[in-house]
């Protein structure tokens, strides 16, 4: 089980990789110009982390580690972000042995809630909770219409794409875009971008585990 | 003694805050500097911060002095990585960086508890320099 959550993890870093000059180019115009480059060194590092693990370590243990590795080494407002939200994530992942679509609902809720909790932020502060609650709520949506654990990765980053677009339309009021008021209108938010590119790698990874 | 740590995304910032604190403190005094990320950029690391709360902590608590914005989401962070004892006994004040980090290590100084060094931290909110 958790070689396939290692093996979701490094599909996860590559595309946080592959759109780091992206995300630090959106960063450069409604804030600080860092959010692909810190995130990046954070996931490389939680990436190296987690595969030191032993096999058969438990998912709890595996989303601690990346949380760990995430709060030291981001830097930015994203390292506790994230970090939180993995390390909350493995606190409700204990005791679970079978990912699923059922089980993943208390996961994703618990990383969603340490994110709103550590940044004190609520929807429509054009911010990571713009993509991801919205993804959330498709994803138990998915879960109830019985849908399997990949048509509901595939609705929740939909969802967050959507949100993404979004936060375009509307006016920062969290972190350091927020010093910019009606200038950050017209462009995306760098920390709901960076949170669709992880819901999208883990949809498309969970697709290609299951072609047979 | 309370303890004082100050975290700023820049550590030459929290080494300089730092050094002008030393200079009102009691010999012995633990002021501990949490700035800047591991391979020296710009940017805070909460295990960092609890490293440096342990190290500032000599049984009466820690007061951590922050910057802006991810500076405050690690210092928390960090708190919730401490364990008991210190978990309870390491507060983040609501303060200017500077005036807070001078005024919390003088009533340190004095002997006061945690409740007092944080409060007087966060007095220096309403200090007026004109």
């Amino acid at each position: 089980m958790s070689e396939s959550l290692v093996a979701a993890f490094t599909a996860i870093y590559e595309a946080i990789s592959r759109n780091k000059q992206m995300l630090t180019d959106l960063d450069a115009v409604i804030g600080d110009a860092d959010h692909g480059v810190n995130i990046a060194r954070g996931f490389e590092a939680a990436q190296s982390k987690v595969q030191e693990l032993a096999p058969g370590t438990g998912i709890d243990i595996v989303l601690k580690t990346i949380g760990m590795a995430l709060i030291s080494k981001v830097g930015g407002a994203s390292g506790p972000l994230y970090g939180t939200a993995f390390l909350w994530a493995g606190k409700a992942a204990h005791g679970i042995t079978d990912f699923n679509e059922q089980t993943a609902v208390p996961i994703f809720e618990a990383a969603i809630d340490g994110i709103r909790q550590r940044g004190k932020a609520v929807r429509g502060e054009k911010t990571m909770l713009d993509a991801l609650e919205p993804a959330l709520e498709a994803f138990i949506h998915g879960v109830k219409q019985e849908k399997s654990l990949k048509e509901c990765l595939n609705l929740a980053a939909e969802a967050a794409e959507d949100g993404v677009e979004y936060t375009k339309t509307i006016i920062a009021t969290k972190g350091r875009a927020s010093y910019l008021g009606e200038r950050s209108i017209g462009h995306q938010d760098p920390g709901a971008t960076s949170s669709y590119i992880i819901l999208k790698a883990l949809a498309d990874f969970s697709q290609g585990e299951r072609q047979e | 003694m309370v303890g004082v740590v100050v975290v700023s995304h820049s550590a030459k910032i929290a080494e300089g805050v730092c050094e002008i604190a030393f200079q009102m403190a009691k010999a012995g005094q633990k002021i501990v500097s949490a700035g800047g990320t591991v391979d020296g950029g710009i940017g805070t690391d909460a295990v960092r911060i609890c490293e440096a709360v342990k190290a500032a902590d000599a049984g009466s608590g820690v007061v951590i002095m922050v910057d802006l914005g991810s500076a405050v989401m690690s210092a928390e962070t960090a708190l919730e990585l401490l364990e008991y004892p210190l978990k309870g006994i390491v507060q983040i004040a609501d303060a200017p960086i500077v005036e807070g980090t001078l005024i919390a290590v003088v009533q340190a100084s004095l002997g006061s508890n945690l409740t007092e060094v944080l409060a007087a931290a966060n007095e220096t909110r309403h200090l007026h320099k004109k």
